[in-house]
């Protein structure tokens, strides 16, 4: 039996630990956990999508990173992928889908059209959506790799590890959204 | 010595109540513990229904077909015959020719019913 050395296993939180136990602060094992199973809410709109159907397929799997469960709909995703242009009457279609996100919800700008409007400088183009939600992660690129897609994945990763759990509370946060207006 | 199946009582079965009413406190605790403690985030736009972001219009309340309805009815009555089926199965030598008899009894009279519905035309799809 040869010795299987590409399972990698996450490793443990400091804690403290003995004979069949192991203690640890409740916000790291719940960072963990929801840094191990991120479901995405892929708003795929051009050519930006298709990368990110390469990144889903299995040659570059998006599942090893634990967003096993890809929907179109907010009620269950934890990031939302906007990848793609965003016009302008598209604007509040994303804000809507984000709002009804439930906490605690990322917002991944995958492409130069999501981060900043791309090369469509013009009259119908949303200048990046983070003129209508708030973002977490940029993932520059026109477009971007699959692996370039997967970095971005991988920090929000950090993001959802070291969330504080009382940061819906926290003043930044409420005044961040009261900036774009989202209850 | 153990009581043997003929000899037990009904106070004998209290283990098998206790560990339902376990099992449903746990469910009811689990419930009303993250309906307090859960954080709650509500607005009239988070609230509204899911339409692909778009405003909802109308009511999700359309008629279904009743051929969905008649499938599943007629499913659960044969899979119900084949239940019984199992049992007979097993021992059915043991039965002899009465309880075969006794079979052919039960069988005819779900196929008598099997033969009403195809009759009627009600497994047609469209």
């Amino acid at each position: 039996m040869s010795e299987n050395t590409d399972i990698k296993l996450v490793e443990a939180p400091e804690g403290v630990s003995g004979a069949g136990f192991f203690a640890t602060s409740f916000e790291k094992v719940i960072g963990l956990a929801r840094k191990h199973s991120l479901w995405p809410l892929p708003f795929a709109t051009s050519c930006c999508g298709i990368e990110f159907m390469a990144t889903m397929g299995s040659h570059y799997d998006i599942s090893r990173f634990g967003s096993e469960r890809p929907s179109f709909s907010p009620r269950q995703a934890d990031i939302l992928l906007v990848m793609g242009t965003i016009a302008k009457k598209m604007g509040p279609v994303v804000k809507q889908v984000y709002e009804q996100m439930s906490e605690p919800r990322w917002v991944v700008a995958v492409g130069a059209c999501a981060c900043s409007g791309g090369i469509f400088d013009t009259y119908s183009v949303l200048q990046g959506i983070d003129r209508v939600v708030p973002v977490d992660v940029y993932v520059p690129g026109c477009p971007p790799r699959p692996e370039q897609i997967l970095d971005g994945l991988m920090r929000v990763q950090d993001l959802a590890e070291n969330e504080s759990l009382r940061r819906r509370n926290s003043p930044e946060y409420q005044a961040l959204l009261a900036s774009y207006n989202i209850k | 010595m153990e009581p043997t199946v003929d000899q037990y009582v009904p106070s004998d079965y209290l283990p098998i109540l206790i560990q339902f009413a376990a099992a449903l406190g746990f469910v009811i605790f689990a419930l009303v513990l993250t309906h307090l403690l859960g954080p709650k985030r509500s607005s009239p736009v988070k609230d509204a229904a899911w339409e692909s972001g778009i405003e909802s219009v109308g009511d999700a309340r359309t008629p279904i077909s009743y051929k969905y309805f008649m499938t599943a009815i007629l499913f659960v009555l044969f899979d119900v015959e084949i239940i019984f089926l199992y049992p007979w199965a097993v021992n059915f030598k043991s039965f002899g020719v009465e309880g075969f008899l006794q079979m052919l009894v039960f069988m005819g009279l779900l196929l008598a019913g099997f033969f009403y519905v195809i009759k009627k035309g009600i497994l047609k799809w469209e």
